[in-house]
């Protein structure tokens, strides 16, 4: 007896943990394990969902993986300009057909954002910006004035348009990997003019608006030949020389699909799928008590326990939580009082037959299992399918519910059975009608 | 005992259900959302000043498009539907829609999809392969849940009336989408085929755990030896008396969180909760009013 009470008081504490865990992030963002938040799906924090195909016929199979790999590279860097939260580039093959699928929270214009993906890299000649005009601009920035102007460097007219060709090159006395630029002859002589104007000073060069490399120039360079010496590792100065060759992505994409959701509608999917677990959560625990009394009560506890569980493994995976979601969770919820109903019928049933509420206890959990089991398994088969078959939406139903029902049986066998024997009550008329129980004569 | 003894009124009511479910499927058909058809989906909503619904399909018209249709949705939205616009019209469509060449002062787009032929293809494949898989498979788990029952009835006779009852809980729930996508635009999508999944694992547990009981009860009757054909009927009866009072709980559990789901839940899961809440309604009255009773009349008329 001591022993379970003090399983029962252990499960208790590890509940009040995990409830804190499960909320911190709602009321103490700054506290311990405050800053780990629920992740939602696009579909609950509004955004866009972009599905291309890549064609890859030009490119032999052997480098298919390859070249789709540095595609998404590439459209990643792109992305981030964006200044999206957290931005997913995924490569995805199905059958014959590479994609890449992107996601962008919290942008609904998707024109935009089409257009920056598909785009030929840009690459950029920038020189430093004088003093006095960068002093101008910041302080005009400091007081909180828009000016789209970099305060730094000034864009020239030398852009990757009149690049001959590109070639990668190790550096013979450090071994590190350089990227050599050769121009066309107008690009040469723009080139030299560039130089010779910033000896002594910075140019900048940009890919696709962002600085790769920053150089001082030492002397005017009239041969068309300039060098990139940036932070490169071989595999990403080898991924530049070719986009740079090539002109373009490394393989030309075409949209096949997307799907967007605007901010407002995707807060009031979170709010209205929120209410609705609350009510369904409370509606259900109200039926319990009515129904089994004191066992109803216990599995409530075992109910309020599972529901926190399942929640912090939602933060821990973690797991994307879509309005489809929310819908598996709550699905499972119900299915998790399954188990606890399938044990109090059962304990009912031993008891109205004759048997010592003590013993009927443990048969009860004993004979319940079988049915508990057999029940979950074909929802553990219909969720595992509809996981891997499904699409993201679907995923999101099949995990929340695989995890719920993995979760209902073990608070059922576990917390809840830890609780009935903890309760301790002794065979007698008072605690067989807390039971529910009517004993027949 | 009741259950079986009127066993024949709830194969009437059953049929009178199942006619008018297949009736349905057949002479409507379903309405496949843009995820299965490939197209396009905007909802809109008007911040104030919401036009008529022939004005709006008047100002599409004349901006160009055709082949759409428009569904009102709340009391300032639209949902507009259209084939596949490619990805520069969706501008023209918001612009068309609010006669302004700044769309976001006169309305707010909720939601755009456009799905192209090839995603609707593998989806709709998808879709097959995952209802094919999720049928073998618990046809699999039917038969070996099955593997110790014998006497008096044939164990692929319990694996049959399962699967019986199985169809008509998809059935149910398949016809009523039939009316609904006739009489208020519900679409078949890919959540929809989600939750005969789910409904299919759902009702093939819940007739597990009757038959489980009868299989529990005829060992203890073979062990008192009276194992006589004619008991079975009553060992039947018996059986869905002890589990019935299980089966309607767990069955109104679920039935409160999906009912929450469906009237205070988000739209885009809202037939989704109607689809799983008709399914489970159906999947409980089968396991209880039509699996059992339909083991014993087959036992009774191969007897004969």
């Amino acid at each position: 007896m001591l022993k379970i009470r003090l399983i029962a008081i252990f499960l208790l504490l590890a509940g009040v943990f995990l409830a804190y865990f499960a909320g911190a992030n709602f009321f103490r963002p700054d506290w311990f394990l405050g800053n780990i938040g629920y992740r939602l799906g696009l579909d609950l924090r509004g955004g866009a969902h972009l599905v291309y195909e890549a064609d890859v016929s030009a490119i032999n199979s052997s480098e298919v993986s390859e070249s789709m790999e540095g595609l998404r590279d590439v459209i990643e860097r792109r992305v981030n300009a964006f200044g999206v939260a957290e931005p997913v580039v995924q490569v995805q093959k199905s059958g014959d057909s590479n994609r890449l699928i992107v996601e962008l929270a919290g942008i609904f214009d998707t024109d935009q954002a089409i257009r920056m993906i598909g785009q030929t890299p840009y690459l950029e000649f920038k020189t430093e910006r004088s003093e006095s005009e960068r002093e101008e601009i910041l302080k005009k920035q400091e007081a909180g004035e828009v000016v789209l102007k970099d305060p730094y460097f000034i864009p020239t007219e030398l852009t990757g348009r009149f690049l001959k060709k590109s070639i990668l090159d190790f550096d013979s006395n450090t071994g590190f990997p350089n990227v050599l630029l050769e121009f066309n002859e107008e690009g040469s002589k723009l080139f030299g003019q560039i130089t010779k104007g910033n000896v002594g000073k910075v140019v900048a060069i940009y890919l696709d608006g962002l600085p790769i490399s920053v150089p001082v120039v030492q002397s005017e360079i009239t041969s068309g030949n300039a060098q990139i010496t940036g932070q490169f590792t071989p595999q990403e100065a080898r991924d530049l020389v070719r986009r740079l060759n090539s002109g373009a992505l490394p393989v030309p994409i075409k949209l096949m699909a997307q799907q967007s959701v605007g901010a407002s509608l995707g807060a009031e999917s979170l709010e209205r799928g929120v209410i609705a677990g609350i009510y369904g959560i409370l509606a259900v625990a109200l039926f319990l008590i009515l129904r089994y009394r004191l066992p109803g009560l216990i599995a409530v506890f075992g109910l309020v326990f599972y529901v926190i569980l399942v929640l912090s493994v939602f933060k821990v995976l973690p797991v994307t939580l879509t309005a489809a979601g929310i819908a598996g969770f709550l699905l499972s919820v119900g299915m998790a009082v399954d188990a606890n109903i399938l044990i109090f019928e059962r304990l009912r049933e031993e008891v109205r037959w004759g048997a010592n509420l003590g013993k009927a206890v443990d048969t009860g959990f004993q004979r319940a299992w079988p049915s508990i089991r057999d029940s979950n398994i074909s929802t553990l088969i219909t969720s595992s399918i509809l996981y891997w078959f499904g699409t993201s939406i679907i995923r999101g139903f099949a995990l929340t519910l695989g995890v719920g029902v993995l979760a209902s049986i073990f608070s059922a066998l576990v917390v809840t059975k830890v609780f009935v024997l903890a309760s301790g009550l002794r065979h007698n008329r008072f605690s067989l009608t807390l039971y529910g129980v009517k004993r027949e004569a | 005992m009741i259950i079986i003894r009127f066993r024949k009124i709830l194969y009437v009511f059953s049929a009178i259900i199942l006619a008018a479910s297949i009736f349905g499927i057949l002479f409507y058909g379903f309405r496949l959302g843009v995820d299965f058809s490939g197209g396009s989906i905007l909802e809109v909503e008007f911040l104030e000043n919401t036009p008529e619904l022939s004005l709006v399909e008047k100002n599409l018209s004349n901006a160009g498009f055709s082949a759409f249709r428009i569904q009102p949705t709340g009391e300032k939205g639209f949902i507009i539907r259209l084939g596949d616009i490619g990805q520069e019209s969706r501008q023209d469509l918001l612009k068309a829609l609010s006669l302004s060449d700044n769309p976001e002062s006169v309305l707010v787009a909720r939601r755009f999809d456009s799905i192209g032929p090839t995603i609707g293809r593998e989806l709709r494949r998808n879709a097959f392969v995952s209802i094919s898989l999720v049928i073998i498979l618990i046809l699999a788990f039917v038969s070996w849940a099955f593997r110790h029952v014998s006497k008096p009835v044939a164990i692929w006779k319990y694996g049959v009336v399962a699967i019986l009852a199985l169809i008509h809980d998809i059935l149910v729930p398949a016809g009523l989408f039939a009316y609904l996508g006739r009489f208020y635009g519900a679409e078949v999508d890919a959540l929809f085929v989600t939750a005969l999944l789910t409904i299919l694992g759902f009702s093939v547990h819940d007739t597990i755990v009757v038959f489980d009981r009868i299989r529990e009860n005829l060992r203890k009757a073979e062990a008192e030896g009276r194992i006589g054909a004619a008991d079975f009927e009553q060992i039947v009866g018996k059986s869905l008396d002890e589990t019935y009072g299980r089966s309607l709980a767990t069955s109104f559990a679920i039935f409160l969180v999906l009912a929450s789901l469906f009237w205070y839940g988000a739209d885009a899961t809202r037939y989704f909760a109607l689809t799983l809440l008709i399914g489970v309604i159906a999947g409980t009255y089968s396991s209880i009013c039509l699996a059992s009773p339909l083991l014993v009349s087959w036992q009774k008329w191969s007897r004969k």
